[in-house]
């Protein structure tokens, strides 16, 4: 045997060793693992949105957009577009400043004990199924109040929107290190400010993107509308004590007309339910980023 | 005797209260007007310090001149900065944690129920250890956000007051041109140069510097200890250093403060820094500074 001494460099040019094949394989193995994990993700999102568009577009006129269901010769979808773009932002007023408002409470003001409850409250409001606001708003707003109407859409939506955002919230503003809250607390800014004048600027972009999420989230509900807003084929622009379309109530009921030309225009209409949310997306993240980048 | 809601202020050149009558809610707050030079003398009266039930700080009683640098050094863990977070009420901000003794500010105890924190924090500053400027705020706003957030509105009032405690911070002529950019833009030593400009923009009379230079390079150690040597013509500074020479250097007077059995800090002995550094009375303290332990 060769008695010279091996030297380092001697040893990295070694073959290698089973032991170092085997972890080469588990390596790849797990790389490939977790990629096809990765396209399981995605491969619905993509389905999703080829078969929306493959089926709608066809039928995507400017008669869906810009006629209302009621008109009895060429019927679209624009009272359905108006629906969502009243009640949705107005459920987002309601369930969203409640929901800042509690997510700041719990963040930066509750005890421990109360943050626990909180939380869990949050998570089984979180879990509550959709239809079930939609049941709630029924037993109360529409049963005893307002019968079927576009706020009473709303609150159900509210219901819906208000846990997301408070979670968020609550989330993101314990994100803010504890360094800022304690440098404007030792120059005598009092808490309340602190919180509204330092902490919630710092969070501003994480806020927003809680909000949009809310947003998408409420825009694509179908079932707490159901028993609240009903649904119309009458064009109702601030009437909000009668009843009223939204774009998933739209694409729900004429899926379930026996007449192809209505089920393509529950198809289309999925199309604008789609491209507006992405727009706000868009919109709302990228200015958001633009804050961050600033 | 009354208590002055937060914002007003009195007409200029009349003689201000002394800023125990300030920590008291009594007379004129830092938000403009004029106010008589105090003097700033703080006295420590057996004060402890507790977390929960652990006592961090145990009965220390120390008399710390008016415009003078005053070191507290000691070993890891003796509770310096708990005792230095003591002495602003920023400790109180920690849940489960409170403080026994007295906290004299001119004669007034800023303990006293009647004092609140809010005042004591604006007459009685602070700089951390890592430089936390607002994150959402240019270095503008950064100087002025203690008066602005306290309800100052003049805009001249906050225009002349930032460029005069940038000057007094010794950053002006590196930051002049870029106001507008962000507080997290500058490097370290100037961040924390930054954090003092805050500091004294409140017009404290009372600066505590929670080993303000530990994150800095030497140079901008250098820089932070030249302004302190400023600024003790106009406020009295306590600084928490971990560093022997940085204490011999920038220090009028030092307390020693090491840890008991108990695990709590209690003070060995305190005095002008040239006897404590060359002459101590204690064998604990000559141990300290000649490094021999700690």
């Amino acid at each position: 045997m060769d008695d010279r001494v091996l030297s380092a460099g001697d040893l990295l040019l070694a073959p290698p060793t089973t032991i170092d094949l085997r972890r080469g394989l588990t390596d790849r193995f797990w790389k490939l693992l977790s990629l096809l994990a990765a396209i399981v993700v995605i491969a619905p999102l993509v389905a999703i949105l080829f078969f929306v568009v493959a089926r709608g577009l066809p039928t995507l006129t400017p008669q869906l957009v810009f006629n209302a269901a009621g008109n009895t010769t060429a019927p679209g979808a624009l009272n359905a577009i108006l629906g969502s773009l009243q009640m949705v932002p107005l459920a987002l007023l309601i369930g969203g400043s409640l929901g800042l408002a509690g997510g700041i409470y719990m963040a930066e003001f509750a005890g421990p004990r109360v943050v626990a409850i909180g939380a869990f409250i949050v998570d089984v409001l979180l879990g509550v199924p959709s239809i079930i606001a939609g049941l709630l708003i029924y037993g109360t707003v529409v049963a005893y109040a307002t019968g079927s109407s576009a706020i009473a859409g709303s609150l159900a939506l509210a219901v819906i929107i208000f846990p997301i955002v408070m979670r968020a919230t609550e989330e993101v503003l314990r994100l803010v290190p504890e360094a800022v809250r304690e440098a404007s607390l030792a120059l005598g800014i009092p808490k309340w400010r602190t919180t509204i004048s330092v902490v919630i600027p710092v969070a501003r972009a994480g806020l927003l993107t809680g909000l949009m999420l809310a947003f998408a989230r409420g825009f694509g509900e179908t079932a707490p509308l159901l028993f609240t807003a009903r649904g119309s084929n009458a064009l109702n622009v601030g009437q909000l004590g009668d009843p009223m379309s939204a774009l998933p109530l739209f694409v729900y009921q004429n899926s379930r007309v026996a007449d192809d030309f209505f089920v393509g225009q529950a198809w289309s209409a999925a199309i604008v339910l789609l491209a507006i949310v992405l727009l706000v997306n868009i919109v709302v993240r990228g200015r958001s980023i633009g804050a961050r980048v600033e | 005797m009354t208590f002055a809601p937060e914002t007003d202020s009195a007409p200029v050149g009349r003689p201000g209260p002394t800023p125990g009558d300030l920590a008291r809610g009594i007379g004129t707050p830092a938000t403009g007007g004029a106010r008589a030079d105090g003097v700033g003398g703080v006295e420590l009266v057996e004060v402890s310090a507790y977390y929960r039930t652990f006592r961090a700080v145990r009965e220390i009683s120390l008399r710390i001149r008016p415009r003078a640098v005053t070191a507290l050094i000691g070993p890891s863990g003796c509770g310096k900065s708990t005792l230095l977070r003591v002495i602003n009420r920023m400790h109180e901000t920690i849940p489960g944690t409170r403080a026994e003794g007295a906290v004299r500010l001119d004669g007034i105890d800023i303990y006293d129920p009647r004092v609140s924190p809010v005042r004591v924090r604006r007459t009685i500053g602070m700089v951390f250890q890592k430089p936390n400027p607002f994150p959402a705020m240019s270095i503008r706003e950064n100087v002025s956000a203690g008066l602005r957030l306290a309800g100052e509105r003049s805009r001249s009032v906050l225009e002349g007051m930032v460029e005069d405690c940038l000057r007094r911070a010794a950053l002006w002529d590196e930051v002049k041109d870029k106001l507008k950019q962000p507080g997290t833009s500058l490097s370290g030593g100037q961040q924390q140069r930054l954090c003092i400009a805050r500091a004294i923009a409140t017009e404290p009379e009372v600066i505590l510097m929670d080993e303000p230079c530990s994150a800095l390079d030497p140079r901008a150690t250098l820089q932070i200890e030249e302004l302190m040597a400023d600024l003790k013509r106009r406020f009295t500074i306590i600084i928490v250093t971990h560093n022997m020479q940085q204490a011999a250097r920038a220090s009028d007077d030092t307390a020693f403060l090491t840890m008991g059995d108990d695990r709590a800090g209690y003070l060995v002995e305190s005095g002008p820094t040239a006897q404590i550094f060359s002459n101590p009375t204690r064998q604990l303290t000559e141990d300290y500074v000649s490094g021999r332990f700690g």
